[in-house]
């Protein structure tokens, strides 16, 4: 295991969830590691690319590998950023920026999958039975582009007193795609209605995802929508409470 | 429909009776761009019986694409996919000798660069061979033509005899998927179309409505003067057209008129007949999970000396409208598609928006907004790229593994870089990423979002641009909490 890592908050976590980037902090201490956080990160410029503009892309991109080169392992609450690391910065980098970032990716982790692969040792439990039954949304990205489909649903089952209770179509998309959530902001809607309803079906306290962007839109339209639905959370969140509730730490919210 | 010739056609009789409910966008002829894409998009969404449709393909896409690729069929994509970049490497090349073979078979091979040189080809060979009707079997190539409104202008009647064109054929629509041209109708509507065309109630049956249907056409077959079809392959090397179909219209198309005119665009073309040993249970697998379809028609030159039926003439019209254009540019591999319609299924945007009829385009869904703007007629379908959430999903199930997510990406970088009055977005981006790159700056565009947050209120805050779409359907987060995680870093150290 890394015994350092830098934690890439994104630009979501600055801006309207700073949360999870939190709690990762909090997990990753309590697995002994130190976790940095680089000041001169922002954002993986992921907007400026599906707007159709892979220059500014590239930018962001050259800033965020220069930024996070230095450390030895890089870790991220956004399975959909670092999607756009892998499979995104090859095709708008060329030279030695590509194989810059192509080497930095080797080393750069979804939140999940540096859990899943080295927090053996964490031992979660909700005590709260009412908090156990999740249900998890598949981020786009970090399914299609990161290939991550396992890790979050490990870390799910290693949560004591927490039940997975999986959606009809765990896997299709919430509706976000950044841009096109205002572009076609019904459609996206009706997307994310969808999303919740199956959530909501699963009886689930919690829908719980590994990526910011999609829980910034479902939180959004939860909280605007009449129906009901299970609360959106980022599964860092929810592991940390179960670690502070194990160790009897409370700050539950 | 009043000012189309009638009077033949068994299976178009009582057409005038039925009246069209359809949204001006679902027309064979709306204008493309006659809506803003927006605009259009929302009322697709809906549009009545759409959220039926929405239901119905979620359950269609489960049902088709929940297993995922099996280890043999992976390695048939893997075959399929190598094949048609084969053919890419050199399309002038396969399609020359495919028109070598074809003519050396007998028939006579077209090629039209554009859709109108398309219609005037086929049209004079209706008035070389006096056509007066013609029958129809599938062929998204002849949309792009609009050809079925075209020769009715010229006094042809136009009969189609896939089932599902069929039916949107009697309601004035045109396709809203590839494959399942009718995919947007629920029995209901059918049942309801097809007793007004009848003149009277029409059991609300699927056997009986399929009867009805293949009563009416029968006699069409044996009468009309010429057929058209399209073309599922192309095979270079015997010059064999291949079409697929489960109901068998097209075998009736291709053998029973006088004339057989084919219409494939130039991608149609395969190197090899053998290549149909993978291509052809690879997009029957692809298109509905079918080992192979009901029917392959293979159709090897005009009827010969001796045979007992087939057409006395044929002829192939081959497409280009701006496609040859695109091997060797990144959008090369949409020429690889195989039209089986699965990124149609499984795109979530499609599915939600009731089908293919809100990209106001010949071809909706992913492949549709990859393939509309990069056509020569396809300038006003550059903003269709954005009509995307870009889940990935069409890849995932694309049989030739086209890379739709990405050129989808690159699409709104070329639609951006073109566009007119795009320069202050351009500006905006620049300035953004100027300001994003420099830590400095990024952390004083957080501090002044917070006290934007702060002076303003979220009440204020949702009128901005962005946010008064957002804040429509969905809440603002809480900005009093922009750079929270920062500032608890801060604390602690």
């Amino acid at each position: 295991m890394p015994d350092r890592v830098a934690l890439f908050a994104t630009c979501v976590g600055d801006l309207a969830a700073p949360g999870p980037a939190r709690a990762a902090v909090e997990v990753l201490e309590q697995m002994g590691v130190t976790v940095e956080v680089p000041a001169g990160q922002s954002c993986c410029g992921q907007p400026a690319l599906n707007s159709g503009f892979p220059r500014e892309a590239a930018a962001m991109a050259r800033c965020w590998v220069a930024t996070f080169e230095p450390f030895p392992a890089v870790v991220t609450v956004s399975g959909s950023c670092a999607g756009m690391v892998r499979h995104h910065y090859e095709r708008i980098l060329d030279g030695e920026w590509r194989r810059r970032a192509s080497a930095l990716f080797a080393r750069t982790w979804e939140f999940t999958q540096f859990v899943a692969a080295y927090g053996e040792e964490l031992r979660p439990r909700l005590e709260d039975t009412e908090q156990g039954t999740v249900t998890y949304h598949d981020s786009c990205h970090m399914l299609r582009n990161l290939g991550e489909r396992q890790a979050p649903r490990d870390v799910l089952a290693g949560i004591g007193g927490v039940r997975l209770c999986e959606m009809r179509d765990p896997d299709i998309c919430c509706g976000f795609g950044g841009t096109f959530s205002v572009k076609f902001p019904e459609v996206s809607t009706a997307m994310a209605d969808r999303k919740l309803d199956q959530g909501q079906a699963t009886g689930a306290r919690y829908l719980v995802s590994a990526d910011a962007g999609c829980l910034l839109h479902l939180s959004g339209r939860a909280r605007a929508r009449t129906a009901a639905a299970p609360a959106p959370r980022h599964i860092a969140e929810l592991l940390r409470d179960a670690l502070a509730a194990s160790r009897g730490q409370g700050e539950l919210r | 429909m009043s000012g189309t010739p009638h009077g033949r056609s068994r299976a178009l009789n009582g057409r005038e009776r039925v009246r069209p409910r359809r949204p001006e966008w679902a027309a064979p002829e709306y204008p493309p761009g006659a809506i803003p894409l927006p605009v259009l998009a929302a009322g697709a969404l809906s549009a009545p019986g759409s959220a039926q449709t929405t239901e119905r393909l979620v359950g269609l896409d489960r049902e088709l694409n929940g297993p995922g690729w099996s280890p043999e069929m992976a390695e048939l994509r893997e075959r399929g996919a190598a094949i048609r970049r084969e053919t890419l490497a050199d399309l002038e090349g396969y399609l020359a000798q495919l028109t070598g073979r074809v003519e050396a078979n007998g028939g006579v091979v077209h090629r039209a660069a554009t859709p109108a040189d398309g219609r005037a080809i086929i049209a004079g060979i209706a008035r070389d061979n006096g056509v007066s009707m013609v029958v129809k079997s599938k062929s998204m190539a002849t949309e792009e033509l609009h050809l079925n409104r075209h020769l009715e202008e010229e006094g042809i009647e136009v009969v189609e005899t896939d089932l599902g064109e069929y039916i949107v054929q009697l309601a004035d629509e045109r396709p809203s998927h590839i494959i399942a041209p009718a995919v947007h109708k629920a029995q209901a509507d059918v049942t309801e179309l097809f007793g007004q065309a009848a003149g009277e109630p029409v059991a609300d049956d699927p056997n009986a409505l399929a009867s009805l249907a293949r009563d009416r056409l029968r006699e069409d077959f044996r009468t009309a003067d010429m057929g058209i079809s399209g073309v599922n392959f192309a095979a270079a090397d015997t010059g064999t057209l291949t079409l697929m179909t489960n109901e068998g219209n097209g075998r009736m198309v291709t053998s029973q008129p006088r004339v057989h005119v084919a219409v494939m665009p130039v991608e149609k073309v395969i190197p090899r007949f053998t290549d149909l040993a993978t291509l052809l249970p690879l997009l029957a697998h692809a298109a509905s999970k079918q080992t192979l379809t009901v029917y392959q028609t293979m159709v090897t030159g005009p009827r010969r000396e001796g045979e007992a039926d087939g057409p006395e003439r044929l002829h192939l019209v081959i497409l280009d409208n701006g496609r040859t254009r695109l091997p060797g540019t990144r959008y090369e591999e949409v020429l690889a598609c195989i039209r089986c319609g699965a990124c149609q299924g499984a795109c979530p945007v499609y599915r939600t928006m009731g089908g293919g009829h809100g990209y106001g385009a010949v071809y909706g869904g992913p492949i549709g907004a990859v393939l509309s703007p990069l056509l020569a007629d396809g300038a006003q379908h550059r903003q269709l790229p954005f009509l995307s959430s870009l889940c990935g999903k069409c890849y995932d199930v694309c049989p030739v593994k086209i890379p739709l997510p990405d050129m989808l990406v690159d699409l709104r970088a070329d639609y951006e870089r073109d566009r007119r009055g795009g320069r202050a977005a351009r500006l905006a981006w620049r300035a953004w990423a100027a300001a994003w790159t420099r830590p400095l700056v990024y952390r004083m565009s957080l501090r002044a979002v917070r006290a934007a947050d702060r002076i303003l209120g979220q009440r204020l805050l949702s009128r901005f641009p962005g946010a008064r779409v957002w804040t429509r359907t969905r809440a603002l987060p809480p900005l009093r909490r922009v750079g929270a995680f920062r500032a608890w870093r801060r604390k602690r150290a």
